[in-house]
C-alpha cells in the first residue's frame, strides 16, 4: 500500500497551486460579486494545458490520469470552487469523444479541445428530467446524413463558453433509445438560451442549451445510436461526480486553511481562540472531513486509473465531500463569528459554493441510489 | 544575429507564504529549514523567463544551475518545467556554510567547466540572503562584465548589449559586450508558469550533479573555511508598537509631532 504522490504529481501540485494563487485567488472576489467568468484566466489555464490533463498525448494533452486530474482539480478548487467546475466541465465534456470516439473523431476535435481553444461541457438535464434519464424530451431524427435535434437543456455548466458541446438526445424509446451527439456550438439552429443568476458557484456560467432544428451529421454521433445512456452514465460517474468531488475537497481544505488561519490570531479572553476546546472542536470535525474526503476521492481516482469500475465509489466520494464541504463551510462561519457572515472574507463563499455541489452531478439521494447497488452485492 | 546561450543562476529559498514558521538556531545562527517548503527565488524566475524570451527570440540554449543541497533537484526540475533545456547542480558537503564569496567561486569553476556562454542572468539578489553579490562575483572570477538591477534587456548587433539599469530615481542605459554576467529586477518581465505539459520532460531530463570533484577548485576556498564572512549574530528584530497622545491646537501639535520625530530618528 502506497500512499503517498510519485514526484511528477508533487510538481503538479506545487505548479497548479502556485497558478491558482497568483492568477485565480486575485480574481475570487470579483467572479463572486458580478458572476463573470475571468475568460483571462481560462486562457492562461488553456496554454499550460490545463484542459488536456487527460486527453492522450498523441491528440495533443497530458496524458496523465484521473489522480493527476484530481490533483489539479483540487488545488483550483482550493481557490475557487466555480474555476474548478468550468474546468472540471470542460473535461467532462471531453470524455466522451476520448473514450467512446473514433479514431477519427478524437482526431478532429481532441487537439482544440486540449490545447482550449474550445471549452466544452456535457448536457443531459432538461426540464423533465436529469437524474431521471429516460425523462429528457430532446429528439435527434435522422435525415438523410444529418439529424435533427429539438429541444432544451438546462442548468448546464458552460452552457454560453463551450465551443465543443456533448449532448445526450432521444432517437428512440426506452434504456436503447438514447444516443450522445457532438454539436458545435456554431450550428445552425443552436444558441445558448438563458443564463442562471445562481447563489453559488458565481463566476462559474450556467443556463441553458436551446435546440430549434439543429442539423448535425451523422458522424457526430459518439459511439453508437442507442448507446447514449451508458456513454452519458459513464462520463457523468467517472469524470463528472469525481470532478464535483474535487471541487468539494477543494472548498474542505480552504476551510481548514481559513479556521486555522483566523482562530490563532483572533484573541477573545486574553488568549488566541485556537486554544478554547469549543474552536478546536469545530476545527477537528473540519479535519477529519478534510482527511476522509481526501481519502475516498483519491481511492476512486486511483481505481479508475487501474481500469476498475468504481461507480459506487465515486458516488461515496461526491456524497461525502459535498455534504462535507456544507458541514464544514457552515462550522467555519461558526468559529468567524460575525465576521463570517460578511462578503469580504471567504466563509460565506464557501459554504454558498458547497451548496452548489450537492445537486451538481446527482444530488446525495442518487449518490445513494449508485452506492446502494453495490452494498446489496456485499453480503 | 547569432544564437545566445545563457546560463540562468537560481537558488531555493524558504517558501515566503512559510515565513512565520522559519526559526533561528540560537546555536548554529541558522535558519531552521526542516518543514519550510522551499520555491524558486522570485527574482531568479525573472532571469529565467528573460533567458526564455531571449532564446525564443534568437535560438540558443538555457541552463539552470544551482549550489545547494541535494534536495534542490526538484528546483532545478522545476526551472528545467519553466523552460529551461538542462541543468545543473552544484552539491558537495564541503560546499556548505559559504558565504557569497565561496558560493560564486564555486558557481564561476561550474560555468568555466561549462564552457562557452553569452550570457549568465541572475535574480539581482536573494529574498533570503538579499546580498546581491553573488552575480558581481561570479563575473570577476570570470574575468567579465556585470551590470546589476538590470530592468530592460536588448541585444544589439557584433554581440553588444544594451541594458537599463534601474536607479533609485531614473535609469543608466549601459552597453556591454558579452559575454556578460547580468542581475535582473523584478521589473524586467513577468515570468512564465510552469507547463503541465512540461512537467514529463521535466521529470525524465537528468539533473546533473557536480561535487567538489568534478570541478577544479581550491580546496581552501570553498565551504565554511572558505568564506571570509563571519556571521557575528542573526536574529529577528522584535517591533512593538507603542502609542503617544498629543494634545492641543493643530499648530501646536504638529510642531510637537515633528520634533518628536526628530528625536525618534523616523525623520
Amino acid at each position: 500500500m502506497e500512499f503517498g504522490f510519485t514526484p511528477e504529481q508533487e510538481m503538479l501540485r506545487k505548479s497548479v497551486r502556485e497558478f491558482a494563487e497568483t492568477e485565480i485567488k486575485p480574481k475570487v472576489h470579483d467572479m463572486d460579486e458580478t458572476g463573470k467568468v475571468p475568460m483571462d484566466v481560462l486562457e492562461k489555464m488553456a496554454k499550460l494545458g490545463f484542459m488536456g490533463v487527460m486527453v492522450p498525448r498523441e491528440y495533443g494533452g497530458l496524458g496523465m490520469g484521473h489522480i493527476a486530474r484530481t490533483i489539479v482539480l483540487e488545488e483550483i478548487g482550493r481557490v475557487s470552487a466555480a474555476m474548478a467546475n468550468t474546468l472540471q466541465i470542460t473535461h467532462l465534456g471531453i470524455s466522451p469523444i476520448a473514450t467512446e470516439g473514433t479514431e477519427e473523431q478524437k482526431k478532429k476535435w481532441l487537439p482544440p479541445l486540449a490545447r482550449g481553444e474550445k471549452l466544452s461541457t456535457f448536457a443531459v438535464t432538461e426540464p423533465t428530467g436529469g437524474s431521471d434519464v429516460l425523462g429528457i424530451q430532446t429528439t435527434a431524427k435522422l435525415e438523410g446524413d444529418e439529424y435533427v435535434i429539438n429541444g432544451r437543456k438546462c442548468f448546464i455548466s458552460n452552457s454560453h463558453l463551450a465551443g465543443v458541446l456533448g449532448i445526450l438526445a432521444k432517437t428512440g424509446e426506452g434504456t436503447k433509445g438514447l444516443t450522445v451527439f457532438v454539436v458545435q456550438s456554431d450550428s445552425r439552429g443552436f444558441r445558448p438560451g438563458r443564463e442562471e443568476n445562481k447563489f453559488g458557484l458565481r463566476g462559474c456560467n450556467t443556463g441553458e442549451l436551446v435546440f430549434e432544428n439543429c442539423r448535425v451529421p451523422k458522424e457526430n454521433v459518439i459511439g453508437k445510436e442507442g448507446d447514449g445512456l451508458r456513454i452519458a452514465l459513464s462520463a457523468i460517474s467517472n469524470v463528472g461526480r469525481p470532478g464535483i468531488t474535487c471541487a468539494a475537497l477543494g472548498i474542505i481544505g480552504s476551510c481548514l486553511e481559513e479556521v486555522v488561519r483566523y482562530s490563532k490570531q483572533r484573541v477573545l479572553y486574553g488568549k488566541p481562540i485556537s486554544e478554547l476546546q469549543a474552536v478546536q472542536w469545530n476545527l477537528t470535525d473540519i479535519y477529519m472531513d478534510y482527511e476522509a474526503s481526501r481519502l475516498l476521492t483519491y481511492y476512486s481516482a486511483w481505481l479508475r486509473d487501474k481500469g476498475e469500475r468504481c461507480d459506487a465509489e465515486n458516488a461515496m466520494a461526491k456524497f461525502w465531500a459535498a455534504e462535507a464541504a456544507v458541514r464544514c463551510a457552515k462550522k467555519t462561519i461558526d468559529v468567524f463569528g460575525a465576521y463570517g457572515c460578511m462578503r469580504e472574507l471567504a466563509p460565506q463563499r464557501l459554504l454558498r459554493d458547497a451548496e452548489l455541489l450537492i445537486s451538481g452531478a446527482g444530488t446525495s439521494d442518487i449518490m445513494r441510489l449508485v452506492m446502494a447497488r453495490k452494498a446489496l452485492t456485499l453480503a | 544575429m547569432p544564437p545566445v546561450n545563457s546560463i540562468v543562476c537560481v537558488k531555493p529559498v524558504p517558501d515566503p507564504r512559510h515565513w512565520s514558521e522559519l526559526v533561528v538556531d540560537p546555536a548554529t545562527k541558522t535558519l531552521r529549514r526542516e518543514g519550510i517548503p522551499s520555491v524558486l527565488n522570485p527574482l531568479d524566475k525573472h532571469a529565467l523567463e528573460e533567458a526564455l524570451r531571449i532564446k525564443e527570440r534568437l535560438g540558443g540554449t538555457v541552463t539552470a544551475i544551482s549550489m545547494a543541497p541535494l534536495t534542490a533537484t526538484e528546483s532545478l526540475r522545476e526551472a528545467i518545467a519553466i523552460g529551461a533545456d538542462d541543468a545543473v547542480l552544484l552539491s558537495d558537503r564541503s560546499f556548505a556554510g559559504a558565504d557569497t564569496l565561496a558560493t560564486s567561486y564555486v558557481l564561476a569553476a561550474a560555468i568555466k567547466k561549462l564552457g562557452k556562454f553569452d550570457l549568465i542572468l541572475c535574480g539581482n539578489q536573494s529574498l533570503d540572503g538579499g546580498t546581491g553579490q553573488v552575480g558581481p562575483e561570479i563575473a570577476e572570477f570570470l574575468g567579465v562584465s556585470h551590470v546589476t538591477y538590470a530592468r530592460k534587456i536588448e541585444i544589439l548587433e557584433r554581440g553588444i548589449v544594451r541594458v537599463e539599469r534601474a536607479l533609485e530615481y531614473g535609469y543608466m542605459v549601459i552597453e556591454a559586450r558579452m559575454p556578460l554576467v547580468l542581475s535582473v529586477v523584478k521589473e524586467i518581465n513577468v515570468p512564465r508558469h510552469v507547463s503541465l505539459m512540461r512537467i514529463s520532460e521535466a521529470m525524465q531530463t537528468e539533473v546533473r550533479v557536480w561535487t567538489s570533484r568534478d570541478l577544479d577548485l581550491d580546496s581552501s576556498r570553498i565551504g565554511l573555511s572558505g568564506s571570509p564572512t563571519q556571521l557575528a549574530d542573526l536574529f529577528i528584530p522584535e517591533t512593538k508598537r507603542r502609542g503617544e497622545i498629543m494634545r492641543g491646537a493643530p499648530d501646536a501639535v504638529s510642531k510637537l509631532l515633528i520634533e518628536r520625530l526628530r528625536e525618534l530618528g523616523v525623520l
